[in-house]
């Protein structure tokens, strides 16, 4: 992925995730973690290189990648101004779901993340917690193949993040994530990818990676190598 | 259509809770139009005014509606909307049409109050008119939220509002530009509204067959052909 200014944000990334699979993706700010994911979520156009999304080719059937995948952007997407439930139901139905099934659809992602309560709130009105959980909720509402959570527990007290870290691991969907947190990286994931430069520069299981090391010495070396 | 109309429907129930930003956005015409206009008769018509606070209505109320997607572009809103399958056309016109909805209510209140001051415009006119309002707040509700999206978000306020004012006087809001000395009419007739407003007088006036309505129907038709081409090019490739 090269952008309009020359800058080379994402180069020679090669990676393939297993149905069902959880991997993490961790690095340095301005890695490229974020670039990746959003090209992978149909945001980006990359300048060059190929993907197959749950099956489909990203390039040439975006529209059928985006029936099929969840993403929640680190800013979150729960808005501001509207009421959340429906604002939920209001996305199931994008996703082409008659309105009972999407009223079933946006009961049961409520139910599920424990906010049912809190569904004719107003995003403005809820803690980084609450709001964080309902950002979940719009990536899953459709029942996603993949899920791509970006930097999903940032600005979250340790309460809130191992709430959702639940949440996260209760999904049993193929899940790509990035996060700057190691202890993340390991509640969470299967496989750890460390991104610098834009390039690949480890990828193993968690405990692969660690060998003997703390995950913090095994990303340092894996980052300045 | 069904996610236009899903989003449209969406939109007007938010709007439909903020009666008071409706007033609001319509507040500047109609105090040109109490405070303004009585003085403007002395001299003028209410049929050369009102055409003319139409006008800067739909500059300020549909020009400026880009505001709006600023907060969805901060919030991650737009992003996650963009993630669903929905088709890019119907995520532009689903806040356009809701938007139009918008400064048509506006605009029916403008010509109400017009009415109680003195107008006299023949009904047909009055509703022609207001179609002609209608796609011109199309054109330019889909412009302002391209303009949102291309430009940094801290620009987007200033040059918005800085672009209104030369467009709104270059139209001949207050003063129809054929009054005007030769360098500013020509100028005028750089700018499409302009045009619109020259065609929505007319049709005030109870002249339909002119042409300057045929001129400004062709006008707004390019207009509006352009700016959507533009919108829906922003909402593809938007990077928010």
């Amino acid at each position: 992925m090269t952008f309009r200014s020359g800058l080379r944000a994402v180069d020679g990334l090669d990676l393939t995730v297993e149905a069902g699979e959880t991997v993490a993706f961790l690095g340095p700010n301005g890695a490229g973690k974020t670039t990746t994911m959003r090209m992978l979520a149909t945001l980006l156009r990359p300048t060059g290189g190929r993907a197959t999304v749950a099956g489909r080719d990203l390039l040439a059937e975006p529209r059928e990648v985006r029936r099929r995948i969840g993403y929640v952007s680190q800013a979150g997407g729960a808005g501001l101004f509207a009421p959340l439930g429906e604002e939920l139901l209001l996305q199931a139905m994008l996703y082409g779901m008659r309105r009972a099934e999407a009223r079933r659809a946006v009961e049961h992602t409520l139910d599920r993340l424990g906010v049912t309560h809190l569904a004719g709130r107003l995003g403005a009105s809820l803690s980084g917690g609450e709001k964080r959980r309902f950002d979940l909720a719009f990536g899953l509402l459709h029942r996603p193949d993949v899920l791509f959570l970006d930097e999903p527990s940032t600005g979250l007290d340790p309460g809130s993040r191992a709430a959702l870290w639940e949440h996260v691991r209760e999904l049993g969907v193929t899940t790509l994530l990035t996060t700057h947190y190691l202890e993340e990286a390991e509640a969470l994931a299967d496989r750890v990818v460390i991104i610098s430069r834009g390039r690949i520069v480890a990828d193993a299981a968690p405990d692969e990676l660690r060998r003997g090391r703390t995950l913090a010495e095994a990303f340092a070396e894996a980052v300045d190598a | 259509m069904r996610e236009t109309w899903l989003l449209l429907r969406h939109y007007r129930r938010l709007a439909g809770r903020n009666w008071f930003g409706l007033l609001i956005g319509a507040i500047q015409p109609l105090l040109f139009l109490a405070l303004f206009g009585p003085l403007f008769v002395t001299v003028g018509t209410w049929e050369t005014l009102v055409p003319g606070l139409m006008l800067q209505l739909g500059l300020l109320s549909a020009g400026l509606c880009g505001f709006g997607v600023l907060f969805d572009r901060q919030s991650g809103v737009l992003e996650r909307l963009r993630v669903t399958p929905a088709g890019r056309l119907p995520l532009l016109l689903g806040r356009v049409l809701s938007d139009v909805t918008t400064l048509l209510v506006q605009t029916v209140v403008l010509v109400g109050a017009g009415y109680a001051f003195g107008l006299r415009a023949p009904l047909a006119g009055v509703l022609l008119s207001l179609l002609v309002i209608a796609v011109l707040g199309t054109a330019l509700a889909a412009l302002s939220y391209a303009a949102a999206l291309a430009l940094p978000e801290e620009l987007f306020a200033p040059v918005a509002t800085t672009a209104v004012v030369p467009l709104m006087l270059l139209s001949g809001t207050f003063l129809p530009m054929s009054m005007a000395p030769g360098w500013l009419d020509v100028l005028s007739r750089v700018t499409p509204f302009r045009h619109v407003l020259d065609a929505v007088r007319d049709l005030f006036a109870g002249h339909y067959l002119t042409g300057a309505v045929a001129t400004g129907a062709a006008v707004l038709a390019a207009l509006t052909a352009l700016c959507l081409a533009v919108g829906v090019r922003t909402f593809n490739r938007a990077n928010a």
